[in-house]
């Protein structure tokens, strides 16, 4: 700054402006996709495909009524819950365990274990996509959301994993001790004192495992193949073939999609960011 | 006896290990080392089966080797890939250096941005944070969606406002290049949320006294951040590249639902390619694991690489 006269953290007319600009150019940009899609999925179907510009046109509920009523719409919701909800429970549950050894003792294979997670999050869907395949296909899981279930545990139970050794790491260990002291062997620590108060780190772990299942396509478009039985992330790819796609009902649904999941983001952002830069930090 | 002193002292933390251990083993390990196994065969969809069985009148199963059952077929595959002779390598390879270069710089940069600006006492700090984070809590697919919604040729909003403001349309998946360039501006507005708050996270832990000591000592703001803030996010900034990096290299729903390879697969990443080449018509099991193996050992040449470098400068990671 110019003026040595000026306040710490303090700038001129002009800087402000241009931070606030920015930062408000930058928020529109953020903002404006979700919006048009929100604006669209009100539109009766012509005024979708219309050439012509406009915000609002018509406005009708008849898209989410028709998404909701005449498709199967409905039954990939409850698909996409229950898969994602049981990748979710058995994720967090084997993984936190885990995180915790790697956040508390330091025995044979630890140093090992902590590169695998990283080495596996290099792994390409086409590498395990095939040998899963069969495997699957041999215990007769295909076309199953079970098969799903155990496909993305191999996404999730790594950086789970990660995350909870993050969590733990920072969580005192005089606690531990005291509970040794007291007579509590490993479990019980771990179960009655460390976990109750990781709390929040299971919340964002869960959620995120959540959302990976939420929202993955490529083993659900390979895996799945009867239309009572997709996800949503390949059953919305139902609305948009390559001829006469459906846009007015792809906004529709991705709406209804996207709300229950924004809502608890918001709850969980604000842990999930620490949980990551802690892990990744104290590797 | 050593061995049973090693195990008293350590059985309880190989116990807590032991199920994500299985899971690696059963679900990573044993399909990764399948898949290696299958990029030397020439596996697809109609040679898997080793017998073929028919029924006879009495009911009796009668089975016999299949006479075309799939084989070993030494570096086949990977001479038939590399050589372009199915699916175009070299084009997804070159394509996907540019998605991964040009996503993992943009997203660091405006996150890194951000984040700055973000990291300053101002008004209505919460609110944009807010405002800036959204793109993240919208599922990736839908995202996906809503750009190829944007960027629809005929009634898209971006071909709207173009001729609205009296410019040609563009034909964007017409060329590769301008098709790439859909997937990655969809990506470079869903992965900057996650940069920059990782960033902010960063941030947030370099101590205030840093700061104001290079006040003190007369630093311009430009010094502070390039000599304080810059070398406090090192070890952040380190992970979360090496992280895009691996994950955007592997991305698969953006490109795959955006532009979809258009025109004719040549904006293809190699995983969606692979993707692409193994799952239409006769499923192709053992191409399909060749590219994996293939993308699998250039990720692992990165890495290597990076640590290296990363060790040059004195880092323990």
């Amino acid at each position: 700054m110019s003026t040595p006269v000026r306040r710490r953290g303090g700038r001129g007319p002009l800087a402000s402006i241009a931070l606030h600009g920015t930062l408000i150019v930058a928020s529109l940009i953020a903002l404006f996709p979700i919006v048009w899609v929100v604006l669209s999925s009100l539109k009766p179907g012509y005024a979708v495909q219309s050439t012509e510009l406009a915000l609002v046109k018509d406005p009708t509920l008849a898209n989410y009524e028709y998404v909701l009523t005449e498709t199967n719409f409905p039954r990939w919701v409850v698909n996409s819950v229950l898969v994602a909800a049981a990748t979710m429970v058995i994720g967090v549950f084997i993984s936190a365990t885990t995180g915790y050894a790697l956040s508390r003792f330091n025995f044979p294979g630890r140093r090992q274990l902590l590169l695998i997670f990283l080495v596996t999050q290099m792994f390409p869907v086409a590498v395990l996509i095939v040998p899963i395949y069969t495997i699957m296909a041999r215990l007769g899981l295909i076309n199953t959301l079970g098969s799903l279930v155990i496909a993305y545990l191999t996404i999730a139970v790594p950086f789970c994993s990660w995350m909870f050794k993050g969590y733990f790491d920072s969580i005192d260990t005089s606690l531990d001790e005291a509970a040794a002291i007291d007579g509590c062997g490993p479990f019980a620590t771990f179960w009655r004192i460390v976990l109750p108060l990781a709390r929040p780190g299971i919340a964002v772990t869960a959620f995120y495992t959540f959302l990976t299942a939420w929202g993955e396509v490529a083993y659900a478009t390979a895996f799945i193949q009867t239309d009572s039985r997709f996800t949503l992330g390949y059953g919305l790819q139902q609305f948009v073939p390559a001829f006469n796609p459906q846009w007015e009902y792809l906004t529709a649904s991705a709406v209804l999609i996207t709300i229950p999941a924004g809502v608890v983001f918001f709850f969980a952002q604000r842990h999930l960011v620490s949980g990551l830069t802690s892990g990744a930090t104290k590797g | 006896m050593r061995l049973r002193r090693f195990w008293d002292r350590y059985w309880y933390a190989w116990a807590m290990v032991a199920p994500v251990v299985a899971v690696l083993a059963v679900l990573i390990f044993y399909p990764l080392g399948r898949g290696i196994w299958l990029s030397f065969t020439n596996l697809t969809e109609a040679n898997q089966l080793e017998e073929i069985c028919t029924r006879s009148i009495t009911g009796e199963e009668d089975c016999q080797p299949n006479p075309n059952a799939y084989e070993f077929v030494g570096v086949d595959n990977y001479i038939h890939v590399l050589r372009g002779d199915v699916g175009e390598f070299w084009q997804w390879f070159g394509v996907t250096l540019i998605w991964t270069f040009a996503c993992v710089v943009c997203h660091y940069l405006i996150g890194l941005g951000l984040a700055t600006m973000l990291n300053r006492r101002l008004r209505g700090r919460g609110l944009y944070r807010v405002l800036l984070i959204l793109p993240w809590a919208v599922p990736a697919f839908v995202s996906a969606f809503a750009w190829r919604f944007m960027f629809n040729e005929r009634f898209g909003l971006f071909n709207v406002v173009l001729s609205g403001i009296g410019l040609d349309p563009v034909a964007w998946f017409a060329d590769w290049r301008t098709s790439l360039l859909t997937a990655i501006l969809t990506n470079v507005w869903l992965g900057v949320p996650f940069m920059m708050v990782a960033l902010l996270g960063g941030m947030q832990t370099i101590p205030a006294e840093l700061y104001e000591a290079a006040e003190i000592d007369g630093a311009t703001p430009w010094q502070r951040f390039v000599n304080v803030t810059l070398p406090g996010l090192r070890s952040v900034s380190t992970t979360v590249i090496l992280l895009g990096t691996i994950w955007t290299f592997n991305l698969f729903s953006v490109i795959y639902l955006v532009n979809a390879g258009a025109p004719a697969g040549q904006s293809e990443i190699l995983v969606t390619g692979a993707f692409r080449a193994a799952f239409q018509g006769i499923r192709n099991y053992s191409l399909a694991s060749t590219y994996g193996v293939l993308i699998l050992s250039i990720l692992l040449v990165y890495s290597v690489f990076y640590r290296r470098a990363l060790r040059k400068h004195g880092e323990v990671w």
